[in-house]
C-alpha cells in the first residue's frame, strides 16, 4: 500500500468532504430549484421552464447524496452509525421530504388541473427546503456536539430528542444552508432560462448571497467566541485501529478556531466563502450567468470546508462524554477497507466526472417555454 | 439478479395485461398487438431467468443456508439421498412431521444437491449441529470475556482463537441470560428452537411463490404461441387472464421477500450475529413514527398512483394527443377504414 493508516485516514476525510461538495455543489442547485419554483414561476408555462432547467440532471445530481451517504457507511461506519441513529427523525423527515421530489417532477403536469399542479409545485417547495433545512441543521448539531456515549461493547446510546436538535445555533446553520442552495439554485437557473425568469432568479440569487455573508459572519462570529469546541488531549498512534474512547477529549469555547492559527493558510477558507457569494451577487448583477455560478459553487466549497476545518479531526463530537467522540483517527473502516476503497475513487471519480460533465455538455442550452410546448409529453 | 428479473416480469406483465385491454375493447389494436408482442417476449425470457436464477439461489442456500432450504422444504428429518420433494402437505412444528404430504420422491435430493447420493439435512440433524455450537459459543464467550478483563496468557488467546467461528451461537443465548456463561440446558434448548423459523409460513410462502411463478410462465408462454401463430385475438380468456394477472408478480416478489427474510431469523448475519442484537437503542416512539410515516406516505402515493395508472392506461396512447388513436378520431373515422388501407384500394 502507498500510504501508512494515518495517511489514509486523512485522505478518506478529505473523500468525504469532496463528495459533501460535489453534492453541494450538483444536487445543491436542484434543491434550490425547488424552493424558488413557486416564487420564480409566476404562471404554469412559466414554471414548468423552472421544473425543466432542473428536468434533465437532477437524478443524476442526487447520486452524489446517496454516494456521500453510502462512502459514510464504507468509510465511517461509527459515523454512519451514530448519526443515522442520533438523527432519526430528522433523517426520516428529510427523506419524506425527498420523495416529494420523484413525484413531484413525474406527476405534476400529468393532469392539467391549476390546483393539481399548485399542490404539486409546492410539494416540490418542501422537497427542497426541508433537506436544505435539516443539512445545515445537523451540521449545527455536529458544531454543538451531540448527545451518545459508548459502553464498554461499544454499543450506543443516544440520549437526545428531536426537538433538541432545534436549538438557535443550528438553526441559524440551517438558515445558511438554505441561503445556499437558493443562491445556487437560482445561479444555475440564470444559466439555463431567459427572459423574466433569469431576471428574477438574478434578483433571487444576490439577495440568497448577501443573506448568506451575513449568516456566515454571524455563525463564525458565535462560533468563536460563544461555542464550546472539542479539543483531543491524548489519543494511541493515528496508524493504529483504536476504539473512541480510548482517547481524551476537553471541551473549551474557541477550540473550534485551533486549527486556524495551527495552519494559518486555513483562514483563507472562511474568506474565500464571503468572497465567492459576493462575486455572486456580483455577477448576477452584471448578468454572467456562468461566472455567477461558479462564484456560488465556490461559495458553498469555502462554507463546508470551514465548518470541516474548524472541526477537524473531529466528525461527530459528543456532548455527553467527549471521549465517546467521533473522530476522523477513530471512527475509520480497518486499513484494508479504506485501502481497497482508495483505489476505487481514483479510477471512478475521473470516469464520473468526465461523463457528468459529458452530460452537461450535451444538455447545455436554454430551456424555453417553447421547448416546454414543444415536447409537452417528454417534459416533466 | 433472481429478484432483478422478477422487476422485469412485473414490467412485463404489467404491459401485457394494459394490452391485453386494449385488444379486449377492440381499440388501438395496432398499437396494443406491439406492446402485447415486446411483453410477451420479453416476459417469457424474464421469466425463465427468475427460474434459472432461483434454482441457482436455492442450490446455494443449500450450502450456506441449510436450515433454510430444510425449513422451505418442511425437511423435519434427514432422509436417505435421494431425498423426496414435497410438493404440498400440513406442516407440523410440534410433531415434527408433515400430514397429508404429497410426495414426489428423489426430486429434492437432486434440485438441491444436484447429485444422487448427497442426503439433505433434515432440521432434526440441523439442530444437534446447533446444539454442539451453541455450547461452543458459550465457551468462546468466556474466552473473549477473559481477553477483555486483561488476561494475556498465550491459553485464553488459542481457547478464543479455537471457538470463535462459533461466538456468534453463543450471542443466541444473550436473550435467555445476559451472562451467556451461566445458561441452563433449558435456556439452551430454547435457544437451539430458535435456529429453526417456523416451517409452515416458509413452506407455503415458496409454494405460493413458485405456484404464481409457473402461472406466469403458463401466460407468457401462451401469450407468445398464440401471438407467433397470429391466433390472439380469439383467445379472450388468454387476455382476461392477462389483465387480471398485473398484481401477480408483485404477490410473488412479496412471498419471495417474506421466504428470504423470515427464513433468515434468528440472525441478520447467518452464523455471526444474531437479529435481537442487532438493533438499534432507537425508542419505540421514533420508530412508530417512522412507520407511519412510510405507511401514509406510500398509502398517499399508491391512491394518487393508482389514480394516475387508470387514467392514463383507460386513455391509452391517446394521451399523446398525436391524433392518431382511438379518442381522437370522430366516429366516422374510426369506422373508416385506415387511410393507408383506403389509399391502396382506390
Amino acid at each position: 500500500m502507498l500510504f501508512d493508516y494515518a495517511t489514509l485516514k486523512v485522505i478518506w476525510w478529505g473523500f468525504v468532504g469532496a463528495l459533501m461538495i460535489g453534492f453541494a455543489v450538483t444536487g445543491g442547485f436542484d434543491l434550490g430549484a425547488g424552493m424558488l419554483l413557486p416564487f420564480l414561476g409566476r404562471n404554469d408555462a412559466e414554471r414548468r421552464v423552472v421544473i425543466n432547467t432542473v428536468g434533465a440532471t437532477w437524478e443524476g445530481n442526487q447520486t452524489w447524496f446517496i454516494t456521500a451517504g453510502g462512502a459514510l457507511f464504507a468509510a465511517w461506519p461509527l459515523v454512519y452509525a451514530a448519526a443515522f441513529s442520533g438523527f432519526y427523525i430528522a433523517l426520516m423527515l428529510l427523506l419524506f421530504a425527498l420523495f416529494f421530489r420523484p413525484v413531484g417532477f413525474d406527476y405534476r403536469s400529468k393532469i392539467a388541473d391549476p390546483r393539481w399542479r399548485s399542490t404539486w409545485d409546492w410539494a416540490l417547495f418542501a422537497g427542497g427546503f426541508v433537506p436544505a433545512l435539516i443539512f445545515g441543521v445537523a451540521f449545527g448539531n455536529l458544531l454543538l456536539g451531540v448527545p451518545f456515549r459508548y459502553d464498554d461493547t461499544m454499543r450506543l446510546t443516544y440520549t437526545g430528542s428531536f426537538f433538541a436538535l432545534l436549538n438557535p445555533f443550528a438553526i441559524l446553520s440551517g438558515l445558511i444552508s438554505v441561503a445556499m442552495f437558493v443562491m445556487h439554485g437560482a445561479a444555475f437557473i440564470q444559466i439555463k432560462a431567459d427572459g423574466a425568469i433569469a431576471g428574477r432568479a438574478a434578483r433571487a440569487a444576490i439577495v440568497a448571497a448577501l443573506a448568506l455573508c451575513v449568516l456566515f459572519l454571524l455563525a463564525g462570529f458565535i462560533v468563536n467566541g460563544h461555542v464550546e469546541g472539542y479539543r483531543v488531549v491524548s489519543m494511541p498512534g493515528a496508524s493504529t485501529a483504536f476504539v473512541p474512547t480510548d482517547k481524551t477529549v476537553v471541551q473549551a469555547v474557541g477550540a473550534w478556531t485551533d486549527n486556524y492559527a495551527r495552519w494559518p493558510l486555513t483562514r483563507l477558507l472562511p474568506l474565500i466563502a464571503i468572497a465567492g457569494a459576493l462575486q455572486c451577487a456580483w455577477m448576477s448583477r452584471m448578468r454572467v450567468p456562468l461566472a455567477a455560478f461558479i462564484s456560488s459553487a465556490i461559495a458553498l466549497a469555502g462554507v463546508i470546508l470551514t465548518a470541516g476545518v474548524s472541526m477537524f479531526p473531529f466528525v461527530m463530537p459528543s456532548s455527553l462524554d467527549p471521549a465517546s467522540s467521533l473522530t476522523l483517527w477513530d471512527a475509520v473502516a480497518s486499513r484494508k477497507s479504506l485501502g481497497i476503497m482508495f483505489w476505487v475513487v481514483i479510477v471512478m471519480l475521473p470516469v464520473i466526472l468526465l461523463y457528468t460533465g459529458w452530460v452537461y455538455r450535451v444538455l447545455r442550452g436554454k430551456i424555453t417555454e417553447a421547448d416546454v410546448r414543444l415536447d409537452e409529453h417528454t417534459l416533466y | 439478479m433472481h429478484t432483478v428479473a422478477a422487476g422485469y416480469v412485473t414490467a412485463s406483465m404489467f404491459v401485457l395485461g394494459i394490452s391485453a385491454y386494449y385488444l379486449l375493447k377492440a381499440r388501438d389494436t395496432g398499437f396494443a398487438l406491439r406492446s402485447f408482442a415486446v411483453a410477451a417476449g420479453f416476459g417469457l425470457a424474464s421469466t425463465l431467468c427468475v427460474i434459472v436464477l432461483g434454482d441457482e439461489s436455492g442450490y446455494t442456500a443449500g450450502e450456506v443456508n441449510k436450515v433454510k432450504l430444510a425449513a422451505i422444504e418442511a425437511e423435519y428429518h434427514t432422509e436417505p439421498a435421494p431425498a423426496g420433494l414435497t410438493l404440498v402437505g400440513m406442516p407440523d412444528d410440534k410433531a415434527q412431521r408433515t400430514d397429508y404430504a404429497v410426495k414426489i420422491p428423489w426430486v429434492l435430493g437432486l434440485i438441491a444437491t444436484r447429485s444422487a447420493d448427497e442426503p439433505v439435512t433434515g432440521i432434526d440433524d440441523l439442530k444437534k449441529q446447533f446444539a454442539v455450537r451453541i455450547r461452543n459459543g458459550m465457551q468462546a464467550y468466556a474466552a473473549l470475556a477473559r481477553l477483555k478483563a486483561g488476561d494475556q496468557s498465550p491459553q485464553a488467546k488459542a481457547d478464543f482463537e479455537r471457538l470463535k467461528g462459533d461466538l456468534g451461537y453463543g450471542l443466541l443465548l444473550k436473550k435467555y441470560t445476559p451472562n451467556v456463561v451461566d445458561a441452563t440446558p433449558e435456556q439452551i434448548a430454547m435457544a437451539v428452537n430458535d435456529t429453526v423459523p417456523k416451517v409452515a409460513p416458509m413452506f407455503w410462502s415458496f409454494r405460493l411463490m413458485v405456484g404464481l411463478g409457473l402461472l406466469l410462465l403458463f401466460i407468457f408462454s401462451a401469450s407468445f404461441y398464440f401471438l407467433v401463430r397470429k391466433r390472439l385475438a380469439p383467445q379472450r380468456w388468454l387476455l382476461k387472464l392477462a389483465l387480471w394477472s398485473i398484481p401477480l408478480p408483485w404477490l410473488a416478489a412479496e412471498f419471495g421477500w417474506f421466504v428470504a427474510e423470515y427464513g433468515r431469523q434468528p440472525w441478520t448475519i447467518a452464523g455471526v450475529l444474531p437479529t435481537n442484537l442487532s438493533a438499534s437503542t432507537l425508542s419505540s416512539g421514533n420508530l412508530y413514527f417512522s412507520l407511519a410515516g412510510f405507511v401514509g406516505f406510500y398509502t398517499l402515493l399508491l391512491v394518487v398512483e393508482m389514480f394516475l395508472m387508470v387514467k392514463y392506461a383507460r386513455l391509452g396512447p391517446s394521451s399523446l394527443h398525436s391524433g392518431r388513436y382511438h379518442f381522437e378520431q370522430t366516429q366516422t373515422q374510426a369506422q373508416a377504414p385506415l387511410p393507408a388501407l383506403a389509399s391502396t384500394q382506390s
